[in-house]
């Protein structure tokens, strides 16, 4: 089997689809021709031609809104949004246009889009390339957002979503596109090359969307996560030796609950661990369902360890990112409280 | 092509008479049928603002004035079109036969509501009738006209999509975007600017109306720019045939401004005498377009004063039927669909959020 970064796996499954499914299409600032700033459309309009992968005007709007109709018309377009910063201009179509039109329209137009944009910090981008914005997605009833964590699940996960009948907001974590990120930027990047997870099939395959990944079982503690903060966990649980159980949510609406139910309930300690800022943050719904679910099993306060409530700041980026220490910290917390 | 934009289109002249290149030539009964559309369009509007005032319902907007623009277009426009409306385009679906019964059950959100319940009254959406989902944010479809065109082209379909704004609508970003990417792509769109000279309160030249006109944003966009009387069906029935060839033929898009006049205040919730001069509607620019269709019919011998009068009463009474069937189900609050529908389409298959939610409920 071929070992492939995320963006090759990305890629994969865009070129997969786009071989399929001839109602599939896509188009972004920069993605044609050039194959994206990030390359995941690399190859694609040479290959498929400039009707299905092509470039769009500086507008993020725009670009979301002629997505919205192609998808009521009955293709299934996939909008690439260069960074989730700057998603903003198009929150109107997100919020009011794709997450409402089956609703409102009793079942009569339905916007089957799905919206790629790389996502997270890490990569020196400062504060209008490193956001994470997927709570306020979340926020949106009748948005589902997806997150994966590796190039194995980037795949199938985006074929998932590409397939599904409802608006998805696919972030792709670009501390991850080109190797797994420990959270400790003083060691060597390290690449997929040789990642178990890197192994990726050629065909087209699926993962359904709202299934978390167990990545390790442990019965001290849970420790939920998504996107880059996952490696940054397991790399943390590995060096305090706390029997943690990790999962990635792999996609936090829908939500898998049964999942975080059944590990909190085993485990009796949750700790939840995202990069996006704290307050209102997604870490807090997931918190109160926790909470809400679990009080009788927990054995200590749910904690959350999150980047800080400022902007991604430049200089300080590895003060804002929540990398292992204040997780090992959190931990040790959680493990003392009685 | 570029002095379009400030001229004026006119079919129809102050006599009533049809005049100029613009002249569709249209049978007699087919403008027979656009009148009896447009005048369906407004006894409706009367009664069911009536039937706000008597607690019927929550809300009613009346395009009273506007009539033609959106007859005009139905009609000339094809059955495969999709027109993406502002609130003022119920002649749209006058002129296409939908079910009165259906319009006054969305009106009074009730049992039978084709939309169950979930929106505003007259926010309809009516797929197999070329009318795309409405909703009250203003603007926010005019671009999903544009993708609709552009995938009606990828997939070598002939069907067209109507986008609808109106003239304060046109200070949005949402428009400006719409007219780049219809340019950009060549989309088989016509875009339209229906300009009543208010939106609620502010007259037109809040949205820039007063520095140029509307049909010349166009030509900044590389498109034409059509400028025409919104109150005269054969103009705007020859102006929509114009852009539809060119978006056939594979020409691109057309903006369209349709000089019109809101004849009433914005919606029920409107009182226009707090921001115009109270007799303004009385000059009436362009006159009033059913006035001016029924005159030129009349000196075409194809209309008196006594069969508008028959059409009337006969509209009066389908209305009237149409209202007792809605009641007969409820008006608001009276009747309303099964409250499952509230959790029901949010997604394509409920999630266990919503499962539980209804659970709670008790539905």
């Amino acid at each position: 089997m071929p070992s492939m970064t995320m963006i090759q796996a990305l890629n994969s499954a865009l070129a997969n689809k786009l071989e399929q499914d001839p109602d599939v299409l896509m188009f972004g600032q920069d993605i044609g021709y050039f194959g994206g700033v990030f390359r995941v459309t690399d190859g694609l309009q040479e290959r498929f031609g400039l009707q299905r992968c092509f470039d769009a005007p500086i507008a993020e709007g725009g670009i979301i809104a002629a997505a919205i109709g192609m998808g009521a018309f009955g293709l299934r377009p996939v909008p690439e949004i260069q960074f989730a910063d700057y998603i903003l201009p198009a929150f109107d179509q997100l919020v009011s246009e794709a997450a409402r039109l089956r609703y409102r329209s009793g079942g009569e137009f339905s916007a089957p889009i799905t919206v790629r944009s790389p996502y997270g910090g890490g990569i020196f981008g400062g504060q209008t390339h490193s956001q994470s914005p997927e709570a306020i997605f979340a926020h949106i009833t009748g948005l589902k957002t997806v997150i994966p964590s590796t190039p194995y699940d980037a795949k199938g996960l985006l074929v998932s979503a590409i397939e599904d009948d409802d608006p998805v907001i696919f972030l792709e974590p670009k501390r991850l596109y080109n190797g797994p990120f420990n959270g400790r930027p003083d060691q060597k990047v390290a690449s997929w090359h040789g990642h178990p997870a890197a192994e990726v099939p050629d065909g087209l395959y699926r993962l359904p969307l709202g299934k978390a990944a167990t990545i390790r079982s442990g019965e001290a503690v849970t420790i939920l996560a998504y996107g880059t903060m996952v490696h940054v966990a397991l790399s943390a649980i590995e060096e305090c030796g706390i029997d943690a159980e990790l999962l990635d949510l792999r996609s936090i609406v829908p939500l898998d609950i049964e999942a975080i139910e059944a590990s909190v309930k085993k485990t009796g300690r949750c700790i939840i661990f995202h990069e996006a800022s704290r307050f209102g943050g997604f870490g807090g719904e997931l918190s109160a369902l926790v909470q809400e679910r679990c009080f009788y099993h927990l054995e200590a306060p749910v904690e959350r360890v999150c980047g800080w409530d400022t902007p991604y700041p430049h200089a300080f980026e590895w003060d804002y990112f929540p990398g292992p220490a204040r997780l090992i910290k959190a931990m040790s917390r959680v493990m003392e409280a009685r | 092509m570029r002095h379009l934009p400030h001229t004026l289109v006119r079919v129809l002249d102050d006599g009533g008479d049809a005049r100029g290149e613009w002249d569709p030539r249209l049978d007699d009964t087919v403008v027979l049928a656009a009148l009896e559309a447009m005048v369906r369009t407004r006894v409706f509007d009367e009664r069911m603002f009536r039937a706000h005032r008597q607690g019927k319902t929550s809300f009613y907007m009346k395009s009273t004035g506007e009539e033609a623009i959106a007859v005009g277009l139905s009609l000339a426009s094809g059955k495969s079109d999709m027109c993406f409306p502002t609130y003022r385009m119920l002649g749209w679906l006058m002129a296409r036969g939908y079910p009165l019964t259906d319009l006054v059950n969305q009106i009074y959100s009730n049992a039978a509501d084709p939309l169950k319940g979930r929106q505003l009254p007259i926010l309809y959406s009516a797929r197999d009738f070329g009318f795309y989902s409405l909703s009250g944010n203003l603007g926010s479809r005019i671009g999903h006209a544009v993708g609709w065109a552009m995938a009606s082209a990828y997939r070598g379909e002939t069907s067209l999509a109507l986008g609808i704004v109106g003239d304060g609508t046109t200070a949005e970003g949402a428009f400006h975007e719409a007219m780049t990417f219809a340019a950009v792509y060549h989309a088989p769109a016509i875009l339209c600017v229906t300009n009543n000279q208010w939106a609620i309160s502010s007259f037109a030249g809040i949205a820039g109306g007063e520095e140029t006109t509307f049909a010349a944003k166009a030509l900044a966009y590389g498109i034409p720019g059509l400028r025409v009387d919104g109150n005269d069906l054969l103009a705007i029935w020859g102006a929509a045939r114009w852009a539809a060839t060119r978006a056939r033929a594979n020409l691109g898009a057309t903006l369209i401004e349709f000089v019109t006049y809101r004849a009433e205040g914005h919606s029920t919730s409107d009182d226009p005498t707090q921001y115009r001069p109270h007799d303004e509607a009385k000059a009436w620019p362009l006159g009033d377009p059913v006035e001016r269709l029924k005159t030129y019919l009349m000196r075409r011998q194809a209309w008196s004063e006594d069969r508008h009068q028959e059409l009337i009463e006969r509209l009066g009474h389908e209305v009237k039927q149409a209202m007792k069937a809605g009641e007969a189900v409820g008006s608001l609050g009276a009747s309303k669909p099964p409250v499952s529908e509230m959790f029901e389409g949010v997604f394509s298959t409920a999630d266990w959020r919503l499962i539980e939610q209804r659970a709670e409920l008790g539905i």
